[in-house]
């Protein structure tokens, strides 16, 4: 499988506390990997760090052939990224959200309304594609933003928590239309999330993170076959989870971001 | 619910690979120049669609410039406290408040930016490829856009307050460049202050310091000559004087340059290109 992200040792150090310590990671092409860890684990930062946003304290990584330090401008026209918080400008319409990133991403003119409709059909945002985005639903924004980061057919996607604050209905719609984006254009996803079930649904592989470091990865049906092997029956990927992490202090959760997810959740719901 | 399709094949060709760089791929040449001039003119004009959706704040913010033209420009005027030369005061003052406006709609920009932040609008902007300039930019123009409904304002009620104005369309023009110069400026710096202090509590602290002194150390309602020397050294370092008198040149029937129009317009180029250039490069740390 061509290899898509490879991320060698990436370290982020802020002052003294080490956020992300010497992540290593691959990503397949068309693979759909899940990274899981608590609040504070270093999840934000290390997505972070692959989108360009937030330069790496040591080590290395190649993103869609590129290498991330000194080829950012090329990583960038490569992928999508949606960030945790509510991207989505909330005083404009959805097609208006749409069309500014085509124009940044440098979609030609002639192929920039069809690439838009595409994507509004995709994820089934064509009835209010021209009603202002702050009388959307939660999930109808996510679906916005997603719609936004696919125009230029990135080829991977990093979703941060994208069903953070929904309600279980709207997080069943998200994932489909997340697999369906998958399906139709093979985009590699890289998603973070809090939610096993979540995980378990969509990811081919996912990777657990504790206090910055990525401590496993693998299937989840392999992961949980091996904490089966240790004596647990039937272990989920809760089960996993939990082993895994339950050490780690909730103190490590900054209020920050806390503050940011509650807002997310907040506007969502 | 359907399983997710599994990664294609190791021998497969990777899907989707071969158009992703065809139409959309970095432009070269005089292509990047045009790129990039889309590129800022795509989020002004995001900005400016922003303010047709909602354009309360124009009427709210046309409030100030009333104030100070009908009542302080009035009271002034009258007790002859201000020696203008052969203009009125508030013809003298007309232009000083069009330049009042123009930073007061520019000067807290910046604070958008923060809120922008906290939301993860800038996120997104920065994953994109556009080039960093180009974000500050896109912003001052739309600062720019902004000023310049203000601007319409202050004409409006100056014509009715009596004051010489031109009308000839080559002044019109001229007040129009520098409006969008001047609010392009004041916003990019606000963006740098924003980039500094990273919070909104901080910014408007901060901006309430910096605006007031930006203001009174001008010409924008008494002339340069009136001040002490340690003020007027200030006035000669403060872009908004070049506004301002770049302003009373273009605006006014009769009204002059004492600096002359050429170095109006380059005082304030010039800062706006170094502005623009600190911003860049700042404008990545507001989300670390």
């Amino acid at each position: 499988m061509t290899v898509i992200l490879d991320a060698q040792s990436l370290t982020r150090r802020f002052g003294d506390v080490v956020a992300v310590d010497r992540a290593t990671l691959t990503v397949g092409e068309g693979e759909v990997f899940g990274l899981l860890g608590r609040n504070g684990a270093g999840k934000s930062t290390l997505i972070k760090m692959l989108t360009t946003l937030l330069p790496p304290s040591s080590g290395s990584a190649r993103v869609a052939g590129f290498d991330l330090a000194r080829e950012p401008a090329r990583v960038r026209r490569a992928i999508g990224y949606v960030p945790q918080a509510l991207s989505a400008d909330s005083e404009l319409t959805g097609f208006e959200n749409l069309d500014v990133f085509a124009r940044l991403y440098d979609i030609p003119r002639r192929v920039r309304d069809a690439r838009i409709a595409e994507a509004l059909r995709l994820m089934d945002l064509t009835e209010v594609a021209d009603r202002l985005v702050n009388t959307y639903s939660g999930g109808m924004v996510r679906r916005l933003e997603v719609a936004q980061s696919m125009l230029h057919r990135p080829r991977i996607l990093f979703l941060d928590e994208p069903t953070i604050g929904l309600d279980p209905l709207a997080r069943e719609t998200i994932w489909q239309h997340i697999e369906e984006l998958h399906s139709t254009h093979g985009t590699a996803i890289f998603l973070t999330t809090h939610y096993m079930d979540e995980a378990a649904q969509l990811s081919h592989r996912v990777a657990i993170m504790r206090r910055g470091a990525i401590v496993v990865t693998g299937t989840p049906a392999a992961l949980c076959e091996e904490l089966g092997q240790r004596g647990q029956a039937e272990a989920t990927l809760d089960d996993v989870f939990v082993h895994y992490t339950e050490d780690e202090r909730e103190s490590d959760d900054t209020y920050r971001e806390t503050a940011g997810a509650r807002r997310a959740a907040s506007r969502l719901g | 619910m359907t399983p997710i399709a599994k990664p294609p094949a190791p021998d497969a060709p990777p899907r989707g690979s071969a158009d992703v760089f065809a139409g959309d791929g970095a432009p070269r040449g005089l292509r990047r120049a045009s790129s990039y001039a889309a590129k800022v003119f795509a989020i002004a004009r995001m900005e400016t669609r922003k303010l047709r959706h909602d354009p309360t704040e124009l009427l709210t913010r046309a409030i100030q410039p009333v104030l100070w033209l009908a009542v302080f420009g009035q009271v002034f005027a009258h007790t002859h406290a201000i020696p203008t030369g052969a203009l009125g005061y508030v013809d003298f003052l007309a232009p000083g408040v069009l330049a009042q406006s123009v930073l007061f709609v520019a000067i807290f920009y910046g604070i958008s930016v923060i809120w922008e932040r906290d939301l993860g609008i800038v996120h997104k902007f920065l994953a994109s490829p556009t080039p960093r300039t180009a974000l500050v930019l896109g912003k001052a123009t739309s600062a720019g856009v902004r000023a310049l409904s203000q601007a319409l304002i202050v004409y409006l009620l100056a014509l009715a307050l009596g004051v010489r104005v031109q009308v000839a369309s080559s002044s019109v023009a001229g007040v129009t460049a520098l409006v969008l110069l001047g609010a392009a400026l004041f916003a990019t710096f606000s963006l740098i202050v924003a980039c500094l202090v990273k919070t909104r509590e901080r910014f408007m602290g901060v901006g309430q310091v910096l605006t007031m002194p930006l203001f009174f150390a001008s010409n924008a309602i008494y002339p340069i000559a009136m001040m002490p020397p340690w003020l007027q050294r200030l006035a000669h370092a403060n872009p908004l004087t070049y506004e301002v008198d770049g302003l009373r040149a273009l605006m006014l029937a009769g009204g002059s340059s004492a600096f002359g129009l050429p170095l109006d317009f380059a005082v304030l180029l010039a800062t706006l290109a170094v502005l623009v250039s600190i911003a860049g490069r700042l404008y990545p740390h507001i989300v670390t």
